[in-house]
């Protein structure tokens, strides 16, 4: 059976109520005390939210946020909107329930690297699959900060930590191949410290109609202290950090001293930008899943070469929309026949037979 | 062949007709025969005839085991009568065994002197060694006992097919509608129905649509002409209360009670569920109903399915989940978080023999503890269990009142037998089921005037709580599974807060009011009370009539709400010298009796994965009335006999 519902296509927020008052972030702040530990990457993240939430111009009645648990997932209780902080790994199961029955909102998942990872790791890939109309903001510092300090599936490789003080064993996830791996329709990233760089992931994320996953790097100062410093750090992030843009030349480094990614047979490799002729250099599109993916293999997870902004964006029918115009269909249907939607009807079924009185 | 026949009335013509009561029908046969399909037309077209009826399909899990072996042996029993019944039947009058397999497996229900149906094709050397039999039956004394009949079916309706051009392997396939079309015959049975089902399922494949039909007809007209059946049978309609009568099965009572809950709460359904034997026809017929505002989506697993529908929840939809008791495990947390949450949601839990995976098509009520109390922390919802297959509709249309009511999640506790099993419905008129307004919150309510919303202030009466849906301005809050401030709803660490809480909901789950304790004893004497719960209904209710006609006395109760329990329970417990409790698991209900009321009731246990037997029952309950039960003494001890088996010694 065709899946074609005749769906236009639409921006991520066209369905939510939208409002001409003016909105600020002291009004997307709610009235909790924030209590993560001075100096998380967390607070960063939540001030660049509410920034950016009142930008979006949709009524906050309309906004919410589901979370998981973990650290990150307290989010929700620091937003002036709805909220739910639910069960490990559970927050994408929840938030689909919701966006599917209620396209008048705009839905966010808030989760962590083991919450959406490990315990929730089967309910992620299926909404990513799904593309349900939910912006999932994977907060990924590499380590379990609420458990106190075990190692996550984003650790690499030979963490020593509570549970590991030989070292962990098992091989890391790459959040960002996993969710292009699951068919992901947007797939970005940026650092809780860039501020500019998350807000335009952000935007993007919230255009997009369908899921898109945001991984956001994010220091745990208490259990993986400066786990992203190399990104941070002026004289190690310019020859690191590898911003891409849908268009663009996928070049990076200091002004005099530019890198720029090329492909070598069938993956990509950084060179100098003066060493290869400017046609070589590959020029990024959002559309090619193959190139998306390459990007997010660049190179190990030691963070040599680091991706962030916008990996994939294309248009694909939700799942959300698609349940409600079937929905729609069965009831225009039933609109044509006689007893189409009539409860009695339903009931008696084809074949019945009365017993007198 | 049994005491219920009432007379023989020579037809005039080579059959005679013998009036009968009541009759039990099984077919037995490969998984790959057809059998379910034989067994739901006849019980079609003797639904339609006005018998009161009910059935026990009883089906391998696996989909095709190996052909003609003793695990692929698939049956489905039909009972029915000119009376109103209340099970499937104990043993079968007549027996239809499609091949060695089936008649090796169900020959020992069938009594001396009952009709046995046989397929002779399949009576190959082969087959007789595959499931042990080292000499044909058929031909050895072995079933001398019995009435057989043999019928080379096979032969017959490839016959009858000759014409239409089918394979010899396609034309053998509609022995399964010769057969019905040979027992519709033997019983008088209508067959309009099954002709115009069978047009309609093959309607892509006219051809197989009319080779169906011609074999029916075959076996219809093997009955009249061959002179091997001199009898045929009529029961009388049952004279049951008036009003518009189906044929139902428990899963689509279900199923419609929860596309008639969306109605009567006003709510768009939301079904989020994972494919599970039993369960999975619940989902499957929900999926067609669109129309009605019901939106169904099949998760990722049962995680998905509970928390998906508990987020529907949040938004303001009837959020539904159905499953089975592996199901109910995986789900248990996201149970615990509605608890918390105190959201409505509605908890389908089709049991089936378990631990583990079990007996995943058979039947069993063992979960009832775990929908009790299988969460952590103090976790308590309210439990509802249908008690026949039309009952499913009423339960479910219930539990979604209470559940958007009380703002909390409510588990209905269907079983095997009752999904898969039919009877006769009384449909309900639609337009007298009671409308319940969610009441969704509108404004800030918070008492110091503050302007605020509080998502737990409670009503003072129901003690539920506000259900402010998103997209409701001034409302915005956060809900989770982190204790919550009473009242105000922020999260509180507070120690006696906490207590307070905990309290809270329980008394808001104790406080539901659930409809008196109803007992049944005609002479007012009884001072043996047996207490059932669940499908156990019927077989107790037989069990019962059987030893009243007996002229002893015994009164009988059904619980349907098990939590909280009716209020005059206690009282109706203490004012019997004995308290029965059958069980299909170990005396789970009778350890929350004793628990709870300090009565000491006696426990029938029985987990064979089928139903009590009405006759089984009788001679429990006679064991108990005369004293001759080990148990029936007032004794200390904490359970009945366990099972059968040490009656049996005794019998």
């Amino acid at each position: 059976m065709s899946t074609d519902l005749g769906l236009p296509s639409i921006g991520g927020l066209d369905l939510v109520p939208t409002t001409d008052a003016k909105q600020t972030a002291k009004d997307y702040t709610s009235d909790q005390e924030v209590r993560w530990c001075p100096g998380c990457g967390d607070y960063a993240v939540l001030a660049a939210v509410r920034q950016f939430l009142p930008t979006l111009g949709i009524r906050r009645e309309n906004t919410v946020f589901v979370s998981g648990i973990g650290c990150s997932s307290r989010f929700p209780y620091y937003l002036n909107t709805y909220g739910m902080h639910s069960i490990h790994g559970r927050a994408p199961t929840i938030a689909t329930g919701l966006a599917v029955s209620r396209p008048d909102l705009s839905v966010w998942v808030v989760t962590g690297d083991g919450d959406a990872l490990s315990i929730g790791g089967n309910h992620l890939i299926h909404a990513l699959r799904r593309n349900v109309n939910l912006k999932i903001l994977l907060f990924n510092n590499r380590i379990y900060g609420l458990t106190k300090g075990q190692y996550s599936p984003t650790s690499e490789v030979g963490k020593v930590t509570k549970s590991t003080p030989m070292g962990s064993l098992d091989h890391p996830f790459n959040p960002i191949s996993l969710a292009l791996g699951a068919e992901a329709s947007f797939v970005g990233r940026a650092l809780d410290s860039d501020r500019k760089g998350l807000t335009e992931v952000l935007g993007a994320a919230a255009a997009h109609r369908g899921s898109a996953l945001v991984e956001i790097f994010q220091d745990c100062p208490i259990f993986n202290d400066g786990s992203f410093d190399v990104l941070r750090k002026p004289e190690t992030k310019d020859q690191r950090l590898v911003h891409i843009v849908d268009g663009e030349p996928i070049t990076f480094g200091p002004e005099d001293d530019k890198f720029a990614v090329v492909q070598r047979g069938f993956r990509l490799e950084v060179v100098k930008a003066a060493d290869v002729d400017p046609a070589e250099i590959m020029v990024h599109d959002a559309n090619n899943l193959e190139l998306a993916f390459a990007l997010s293999r660049l190179s190990d997870q030691d963070l040599n070469h680091t991706v962030t902004g916008i990996f994939r964006n294309v248009d694909r029918t939700t799942y959300d929309d698609a349940a409600r115009a079937q929905l729609q269909q069965a009831k225009d249907l039933a609109a044509q026949k006689p007893g189409g939607t009539d409860l009695q009807a339903l009931l008696n079924g084809r074949d019945t037979w009365t017993i007198a009185g | 062949m049994t005491s219920n026949d009432t007379a023989v009335t020579p037809s005039g013509g080579e059959h005679d007709v013998i009036t009968k009561d009541r009759v039990v029908i099984r077919f037995a046969g490969d998984s790959g025969d057809g059998m379910q399909l034989t067994g739901d037309r006849f019980t079609s077209e003797t639904a339609t005839f006005g018998n009161d009826l009910s059935t026990l399909p009883n089906f391998p899990a696996e989909i095709r085991a190996p052909a003609g072996t003793l695990p692929g042996v698939s049956s489905f029993q039909l009972h029915f009568a000119n009376y109103d019944i209340l099970t499937p039947g104990d043993r079968p009058d007549v027996l239809v065994a499609m091949n060695p397999a089936a008649l090796k497996a169900n020959i020992g229900d069938l009594p001396h002197g009952g009709v046995l149906i046989v397929n002779t094709d399949e009576f190959t050397k082969r087959n007789l060694t595959k499931v042990g039999y080292e000499s044909n039956p058929l031909e050895d004394d072995s079933l001398s006992d019995f009435q057989v009949h043999e019928v080379a079916m096979a032969t017959l309706t490839r016959g009858a097919l000759e014409e239409t051009g089918l394979s010899k392997k396609d034309a053998e396939r509609a022995k399964n509608m010769f057969a019905l079309g040979l027992l519709s015959w033997m019983y008088h049975r209508p067959h309009e129905g099954t002709e115009r089902f069978l047009r309609e399922k093959f309607a892509r494949r006219p051809e197989l649509a009319e080779a169906n039909i011609l074999a029916f007809r075959a076996g219809h007209a093997y009955g009249e002409t061959t002179e091997a059946f001199a009898v045929t049978y009529e029961v009388a309609p049952a004279k049951l209360e008036p009003g518009t009568y189906r044929q139902i099965t428990g899963n689509t009572a279900m199923a419609y009670g929860i596309v008639a809950a969306g109605r009567t709460t006003g709510l768009p359904v939301f079904l989020g569920s994972y494919p599970i034997t039993p369960a999975s026809d619940i989902l499957h017929e929900l999926s067609k109903h669109k129309a009605f505002g019901v939106t169904t989506f099949q998760a990722e697993d049962e995680i998905a399915g509970v928390g998906a529908a508990l987020g529907a929840s949040f938004g303001g939809a009837l959020g539904v989940t159905t499953t089975s008791g592996p199901g109910i495990s995986l789900k248990s947390e996201t149970i615990g978080l509605a608890v918390a949450l105190e959201l409505p949601l509605l908890v389908i839990d089709v049991q089936r023999g378990g631990p583990s995976t079990g007996l995943p098509t058979k039947t069993e009520q063992a979960d009832l503890l775990q929908a009790m109390y299988g969460r952590n922390g103090e976790a308590p919802l309210p439990i509802i269990a249908p008690r026949s297959p039309g009952d499913c509709f009423h339960a479910a249309v219930e539990a979604a009142a209470i559940a958007v009511k009380y703002r909390t999640p409510v588990i209905v506790l269907s079983d095997g037998a009752l999904a898969n099993g039919s009877e006769p419905w009384k449909v309900p008129d639609a337009s007298t089921l009671e409308n319940v307004d969610p009441e969704f919150a509108t404004e800030p309510n918070a008492p110091d005037g503050s302007g605020e919303f509080w998502p737990y202030l409670r009503d003072s009466e129901t003690l539920a709580r506000p259900w402010a849906i998103p997209g409701t301005p001034g409302l915005e809050h956060r809900v989770g599974g982190l204790e919550k401030a009473d009242g105000r709803g922020s999260i509180s660490y507070d120690p006696d807060n906490h207590d307070r809480m905990v309290r809270l909901r329980e008394a808001k789950i104790d406080g539901i009011p659930v409809p008196d304790l109803q007992v049944e004893d005609p002479s007012g004497q009884a001072d043996v009370l047996v207490v059932g719960w669940g499908s156990t209904y019927g077989p107790i209710v037989a069990g019962a009539r059987r030893v009243r006609n007996m002229g002893h006395t015994i009164a009988t109760a059904h619980i349907r709400h098990l939590n909280p329990l009716p209020a005059n329970l206690g009282e109706v417990l203490a004012s019997y010298r004995t308290v029965l409790v059958p069980e299909m698991n170990l005396g789970q209900l009778a350890l929350l009796l004793r628990g709870k009321y300090l009565v000491d009731a006696k426990s029938y246990t029985k987990v064979s994965g089928l139903p009590f037997k009405a006759e089984e029952l009788q001679d429990v309950f006679l064991d108990y009335l005369t004293g001759t039960h080990p148990n029936s003494a007032d004794t200390n001890s904490t359970n009945g006999s366990g099972n059968g088996a040490p009656l049996g010694v005794q019998a």
